[in-house]
């Protein structure tokens, strides 16, 4: 089964073409700021990458690895990626995150690792991060609201990480938590609009697949604030909202774990929540999207375009059911 | 008649207001054509066109109750122009839902007003603003005499499914529609009190 995942998932690496985005949006970049003549730095644009480039993990960014997973997709730009964001615990509308991204504070980030692993405890980031390999790979983002970007992500499989705290054979989901400090909110937090602190969560067959990714970057530097800084989770084929942001916790379970959408409406939002042109959310229809910069609508693809490797995962399920 | 309506303060108020919208119109194009109403400027147009028409709808509806209670009498020049002001932002709303989300496409159309409520409810409001919007001009008002008046009560209704239909599109942050809500509660509210009091009276 998971030699299959693999299998796949290299054969759809295989069709597409070497491609290096990283260099010809920072060469684009660059000339944007120079033709610009007022005094900006991209250091004052995104201080977090000032930060993270004194840290430790700066070697991780720089010898990342480029694959050819989405080169023929062409990536939004960072300015849409870091200004269009659904990220509550920074604020409810779209640019609310970028305006109140310094609330969120990085600095000495810790991941609790719990429940039937043969590793729990309290991991340090660079704990983490420390023993992958960073590789770009451009994939189709789809928010439930019927929009969609393409962001080149920087990160490795979490099926990578999760292996390392060895799960038992108890583990059939993991579960995700977002910071959340009661004595010291982030700005969004502070009304109880979704049940605090977000949750998600993957059934262990999802998490292991080689797609989802555990991201720490974007562009090659990494991720902004608003972005869901600095450990987040990507799973190309669902919904955005299962993307769970700024990670502290994650908890392998035996039972299905609550996740914050469906707590908030059950009718609306299920656990799986993969992209699915046929199945409609009560107020988005789900058959088409707005990619982000174009003013019409385009059809959305089943499991997002990425079915050929996943859509065996929910084989003899009704994903009408399964929503 | 140009001139009358210049020299007096309510028409420099009245042209005040058009104005306003006309550069905020304008604001919205240019907007959608530099690049500064965000990311998603169709997302932004349709809320903000949303919005408005929702914001001169109840202006036009605390008229009343603003001469009511303040005797402000003159208000009542500006009633019909902000009632249009909404129904033009409203049509501008629907617009953009037929051109942009839906590109003309009838079936797809239909599928979004029966199968999601908050769209049932905004098309029915949108509908109902119609005929207000038409029998707005005063040929046709005088032709209709007292049922104008009846006829121009099912505004309520429309304030009511406007407040349900952003109250439903929202996903979890309902404060916005919330306010909406309230401050139209007491928009009817102070309505209902004179109409009691004035039926007790008699």
């Amino acid at each position: 089964m998971k030699k299959d995942n693999h299998l796949l998932f290299s054969k759809m690496s295989m069709k597409l073409t070497e491609n290096d985005v990283t260099d010809e949006r920072l060469f684009k970049q660059r000339r944007r700021f120079i033709k610009s003549s007022m005094a900006l730095s991209l250091g004052a644009y995104f201080p977090q990458w000032v930060i993270a480039s004194t840290a430790a993990l700066s070697a991780q960014f720089t010898n990342r690895k480029k694959t050819s997973i989405g080169a023929d997709l062409k990536p939004h730009s960072m300015e849409d990626i870091a200004r269009y964001n659904n990220f509550y615990e920074l604020g409810y509308d779209k640019e609310a995150p970028q305006r109140n991204a310094s609330a969120l504070k990085t600095d000495g980030w810790t991941v609790e690792i719990a429940g039937e692993c043969g590793k729990p405890g309290v991991y340090t980031l660079e704990d983490i991060l420390k023993f992958h390999t960073f590789e770009e790979r451009i994939y189709r983002f789809r928010c439930v609201e019927a929009w969609s970007m393409v962001v080149p992500w920087l990160g490795f499989s979490l099926g990578d990480l999760l292996k390392r705290f060895e799960p038992n054979s108890k583990a059939k989901y993991v579960a995700f938590e977002t910071i959340y400090d009661r004595k010291n909110p982030l700005p969004g937090q502070r009304r109880k609009i979704l049940d605090w602190p977000y949750r998600e969560g993957l059934r262990m067959d999802e998490a292991m697949h080689p797609l989802t990714m555990m991201v720490t970057g974007i562009y090659g530097k990494p991720l902004p604030n608003q972005n869901g800084a600095p450990l987040r989770l990507v799973v190309p084929w669902k919904y955005g909202f299962k993307s769970i942001k700024s990670i502290v916790r994650i908890r392998f379970t035996e039972t299905q774990p609550e996740t914050s959408w469906s707590l908030s409406a059950p009718s609306e939002y299920g656990f799986y929540s993969n992209v699915n042109p046929n199945v409609s959310h009560p107020r988005w229809s789900q058959r088409r999207e707005r990619v982000i910069g174009s003013l019409f609508k385009q059809k959305t693809l089943m499991f997002n375009g990425y079915a050929d490797a996943v859509a065996h995962l929910y084989q003899g399920m009704d994903l009408k059911k399964y929503y | 008649m140009l001139k009358g309506v210049f020299v007096n303060g309510v028409g420099i108020a009245k042209s005040l207001v058009l104005l306003v919208c006309f550069l905020h119109v304008c604001y919205l194009i240019v907007g959608v054509l530099q690049g500064y109403l965000g990311a998603n400027p169709i997302e932004s147009l349709t809320h903000t066109t949303g919005e408005w028409g929702l914001f001169f709808l109840w202006l036009a509806l605390s008229i009343t109750p603003l001469r009511r209670l303040f005797h402000w009498n003159f208000l009542v020049h500006f009633r019909r122009m902000l009632g249009l002001c909404s129904f033009v932002y409203i049509t501008a709303h629907f617009s953009i839902f037929i051109v942009f989300d839906h590109f003309f496409f009838l079936p797809s159309i239909l599928e979004d007003i029966i199968e999601r409520p908050y769209i049932s409810v905004g098309f029915l409001a949108f509908v109902l603003m119609i005929p207000l919007a038409i029998t707005s001009w005063s040929v046709i008002q005088r032709k209709l005499g007292r049922y104008w008046k009846r006829l121009h009560q099912s505004v309520y209704v429309v304030a009511i499914l406007g407040v349900i239909h952003y109250w439903w599109l929202v996903k979890a942050d309902i404060l916005s529609p919330l306010l909406y809500g309230m401050v139209l509660l007491v928009l009817l509210g102070v309505r209902a009190y004179f109409f009691y009091r004035k039926n007790i009276r008699v």
